[in-house]
């Protein structure tokens, strides 16, 4: 058992747990913050269909997220909700107004509008919030004794702002990639030319967060610096992908832009690790500090090994099942 | 004048949790009721049964909403207000709450969306199994958390290391000695939630000769249901409050009322509990009464509140009133169910109009009682998180300040009154417009094709519904 590097286990499990998140929620938060530039009406529903089946359990990995630091690094959840403690509230409410927009908006029709509206608003602003979380890791908490001592709005900089409209715009690219895959006629026309724009933008926020990034911290400087030699792979890479998926939207591809921009979220993430790595909450803590009793982060891992899997199995029936275009007026009884 | 952390966080984890605690105890209800809908169905095809069920889920599914999205609110209220605590008892909680989520809320969650828009996508069978899935997940789910919430009432299986609790057995911890009576009292609970909503909407239905065969076939279903529910819900109480007299009797004498430790203690049915005076005024009391529930014996011994110092016990006043709310609420639903059980039994049960009258104004009773019941459980175990080892004050996050705390107690209380208005507001939609609309909706579908497409909506356009009748 010494051998094994539980902690380890641990951070790959979390890993996969926010990067599902971020890919599942991503897109219908982003069909979220699209909605008020749809063409019209029926787009808007067709939009808001498209992902009514399937929202709730891409959410349920962000729960999975928090319950699973308190699980395994306690030192995260104490530490990062008390100093977000502002973020996260907004985060909080910009979940719910979108998650009560699909059935209050169902069940209505003159006030359908405002429902609309809590949809749009809620998901913008959820994504913002996240954008924020990610900028505040990269800066740093002031924490002495394991225990948060800073300010309620120490994490909105400039920084945190760039991050989060960063995700408000990689969200909202993977919402239109994914109502290309999901629509017809003029509602996927829109959304290749959303895809388009969105694109432009989330590789200029690429290009100024990951410049802007080494410079707030010298030890991410340094790690960049001196492994130049083959961290260099990492731009490369993202521009490559970028141009595919560009050229894939020029040619009305289906499908190529949303498995690219998935890959360009990967990128980003596998990015901030490096940067980061082995900090769990940084300057001082690393994941190992951050680690629970190893009792209880074996006694959780015997589960979730075997639970993932089925998890991921049923989750894949039920994207089958509402699998190809939605169609307007087709049977969802 | 400062504002107090500790009392603002006290106060918004109170509401939240309250809010949160309504949806799911009636969709663990309903979500039964909906799979044995759907099984019934699935054995014998009878369309009055299929509307019944698509009627309930189509409630299900708004209260399930505003159930998740409540709860995610919870899923980080540890950390941003009782961070201390999360981090001292993380060894304990996180797994728990963990296994809540890999067992549970991802099954509820993936297999709602088959339930509410697969009916026509899925072959029956599959459809079936959803709704079984969504009402497994539903339970499975309340054990996670009631044994994380039964585990501060009674802890077992951990020691304190350095401020630290540290797991010495996972079976200890997890199948705490109170979770077995918890788990009991609340699973009934949320079926006689769910059924008093059912009978309640039923009846109202009947009373304005409306959708009169699905009415009559829920209410025969229910009223069963529940004639034998309610009186094993008091049963299941007293167990349970004879566990709290063993583990937390100062829990027990604030809900019971009594000061003193006595010999042949009264069972005290009014009074205005005085924690300055330290006893009850207008007291209305029957001897012995008191000793014989909690000790079965007329002159056992039963500890008083002044058997510990005043800064260890909890808020008498309000542990007392609540305890008496739920349980004459508990007492009014076995006279309802069986006074329905009887008229039914004689073939009376859906002409006697002041018996349908009194079922359909029974719906919120269920949600008092279940708010009044928390709050015996949650304010009698104050003032201790985790109980006789750990304080609710060392459980605050030491960087929250007061205003910091209000701002977002405001906030909540701003989201959530929308959310709640804008659900009761749909609710009474769904209810007014009946079962009527699904079945004509069914015919009419395809020559609108400009409806909006969930399952949900099928004939189902509030507004325009309201302007046609
Ligand atoms: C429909 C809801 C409902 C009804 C009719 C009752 N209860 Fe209850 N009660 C609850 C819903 C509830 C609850 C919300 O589920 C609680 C809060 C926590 C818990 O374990 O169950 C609770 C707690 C609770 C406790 C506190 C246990 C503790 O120390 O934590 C006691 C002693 C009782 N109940 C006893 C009764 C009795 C004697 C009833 C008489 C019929 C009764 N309850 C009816
Ligand atoms: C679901 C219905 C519940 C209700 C209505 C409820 C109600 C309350 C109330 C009224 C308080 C404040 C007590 C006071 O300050 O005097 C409280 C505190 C608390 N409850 Fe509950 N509770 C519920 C369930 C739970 C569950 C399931 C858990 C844990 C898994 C939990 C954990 C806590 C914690 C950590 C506190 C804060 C510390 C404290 O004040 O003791 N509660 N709850
Ligand atoms: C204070 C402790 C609690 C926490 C942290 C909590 C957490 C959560 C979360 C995160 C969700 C959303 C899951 C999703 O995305 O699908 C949820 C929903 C749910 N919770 Fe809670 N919850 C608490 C109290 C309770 C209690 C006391 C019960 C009942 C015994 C309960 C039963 C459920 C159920 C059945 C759902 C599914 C949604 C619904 O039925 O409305 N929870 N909870």
């Amino acid at each position: 058992m010494e051998n094994i590097d539980l902690t380890l286990i641990w951070v790959a499990i979390i890993g996969l747990a926010v990067f599902m998140y971020v890919l599942m929620d991503g897109f219908d938060l982003g069909v979220g913050v699209l909605f008020p530039f749809a063409p019209d009406d029926e787009s808007r529903d067709l939009m808001m269909n498209s992902v009514a089946p399937v929202w709730d359990g891409n959410e349920t990995w962000l729960v999975l997220g928090g319950a699973g630091l308190l699980a395994a690094f306690p030192l995260i959840y104490s530490v990062f909700l008390p100093a977000l403690y502002i973020g996260v509230f907004l985060l909080l409410a910009g979940l719910i107004f979108r998650g009560i927009a699909f059935e209050f908006r169902f069940k209505s029709t003159a006030s359908k509008h405002w429902w609309d509206k809590s949809f749009n608003i809620g998901s913008t602003v959820a994504a913002f919030a996240q954008g924020a979380v990610i900028g505040a890791y990269i800066q740093g908490f002031e924490v002495v004794d394991m225990k948060y001592v800073g300010g309620a709005f120490d994490w909105l900089t400039p920084f945190t702002v760039m991050t989060g409209l960063g995700v408000v715009t990689g969200y909202a690219l993977l919402g239109a990639t994914w109502t290309v895959l999901k629509t017809e006629g003029r509602t996927r026309d829109w959304a290749f030319r959303m895809s388009e724009r969105l694109l432009l933008g989330v590789f200029g926020f690429f290009i100024v967060v990951s410049l802007w990034t080494p410079l707030t911290k010298p030890f991410v400087y340094d790690r960049w610096m001196d492994n130049v030699a083959w961290l260099w792979v990492f731009p490369l890479f993202t521009a490559v992908v970028s141009l595919w998926v560009w050229r894939s939207i020029r040619r009305r591809h289906e499908i190529i832009p949303f498995v690219g921009s998935m890959l360009l979220f990967a990128f980003f993430y596998v990015g901030i690790l490096i940067s980061m790595w082995p900090y769990a909450v940084p300057p001082d803590y690393t994941f190992w500090d951050a680690a629970s009793d190893p009792g209880s982060q074996l006694f959780l891992l015997l589960g979730v090994l075997f639970l993932i899997p089925v998890i991921l199995a049923y989750t894949a029936f039920n994207y089958w099942v509402f699998r190809g275009k939605v169609k307007p007026g087709g049977g969802y009884h | 004048m400062e504002l107090d952390p500790l009392l603002l966080s006290r106060i918004q984890f109170a509401f939240v949790v309250s809010f949160h605690a309504i949806f799911p105890v009636f969709t663990i209800g309903l979500a039964a009721w909906i799979a044995v809908l759907e099984a019934l169905n699935y054995r014998r095809p009878d369309p009055v049964r299929e509307k019944l069920s698509q009627f309930w889920i189509k409630i299900f599914a708004l209260v399930f909403g505003m159930g998740v999205v409540s709860g995610i609110v919870m899923a980080f209220q540890f950390g941003t207000n009782w961070s201390n605590f999360s981090y001292a008892a993380s060894n304990f909680m996180g797994p728990v709450l963990s296994y809540e989520v890999v067992t549970a809320f991802f099954l509820e969650a993936t297999f709602l969306g088959v339930l509410l828009f697969g009916r026509d996508k899925v072959p029956r069978g599959v459809h079936l199994l959803a709704a079984c899935m969504v009402a497994l997940g539903t339970f499975i789910s309340s054990f996670w958390i009631l044994s994380a919430n039964s585990w501060f009432h009674t802890p077992a299986g951990v020691e304190l290391v350095d401020g630290h609790f540290q797991v010495t057995s996972w079976l200890q911890a997890i199948f705490n000695p109170s979770l077995p009576f918890r788990f009991a009292h609340m699973a009934l609970a949320s079926f006689i939630t769910g059924g008093f909503v059912v009978v309640a909407v039923s009846a109202w239905y009947l009373l304005r000769r409306r959708n009169p065969r699905s009415s009559r076939m829920a209410l025969k279903m229910t009223v069963v249901m529940l004639a034998v529910a309610t009186p094993l819900q008091l049963f299941v109480g007293d167990l349970h409050g004879l566990n709290t007299l063993e583990h937390q009797p100062i829990k027990v004498a604030a809900m019971e009322g009594h000061w003193e430790t006595k010999k042949g203690a009264p069972l005290v049915l009014f009074g205005l509990p005085d924690s300055e005076a330290e006893k009850n005024h207008f007291e209305v009391a029957i001897p012995y009464l008191g000793s014989l529930i909690l000790t079965h014996s007329l002159d056992g011994e039963v500890q008083g509140l002044k058997s510990v110092p005043s800064e260890d016990r909890p808020p008498v006043a309000i542990v007392f009133w609540s305890f008496r709310i739920m349980v004459a609420i508990g007492l009014v639903f076995i006279l309802l169910s069986w006074a329905a059980l009887v008229q039914m039994l004689r073939g009376r049960l859906f002409e006697s109009r002041p018996l349908l009258t009194a079922l359909s104004w029974s719906y919120p009773l269920p949600f008092i009682a279940v708010v009044a019941g928390w709050f015996v459980t949650e304010i009698g175990r104050q003032p201790w998180v985790v109980y006789g080892m750990m304080r609710v004050s060392e459980a605050l996050t030491p960087s929250l300040t007061g205003g910091m705390a209000l701002a977002t107690l405001i906030g909540y209380f701003a989201v959530y009154a929308v959310v709640f208005g804008a659900g009761v507001y749909y609710l009474r939609r769904v209810i007014l417009d009946g079962l009527e609309p699904i079945e004509s909706a069914r015919d009419s579908d395809s020559a609108r094709p400009k409806r909006p497409l969930s399952a949900l909506n099928t004939g189902f356009d509030g507004e325009a519904q309201a302007t046609r009748s």
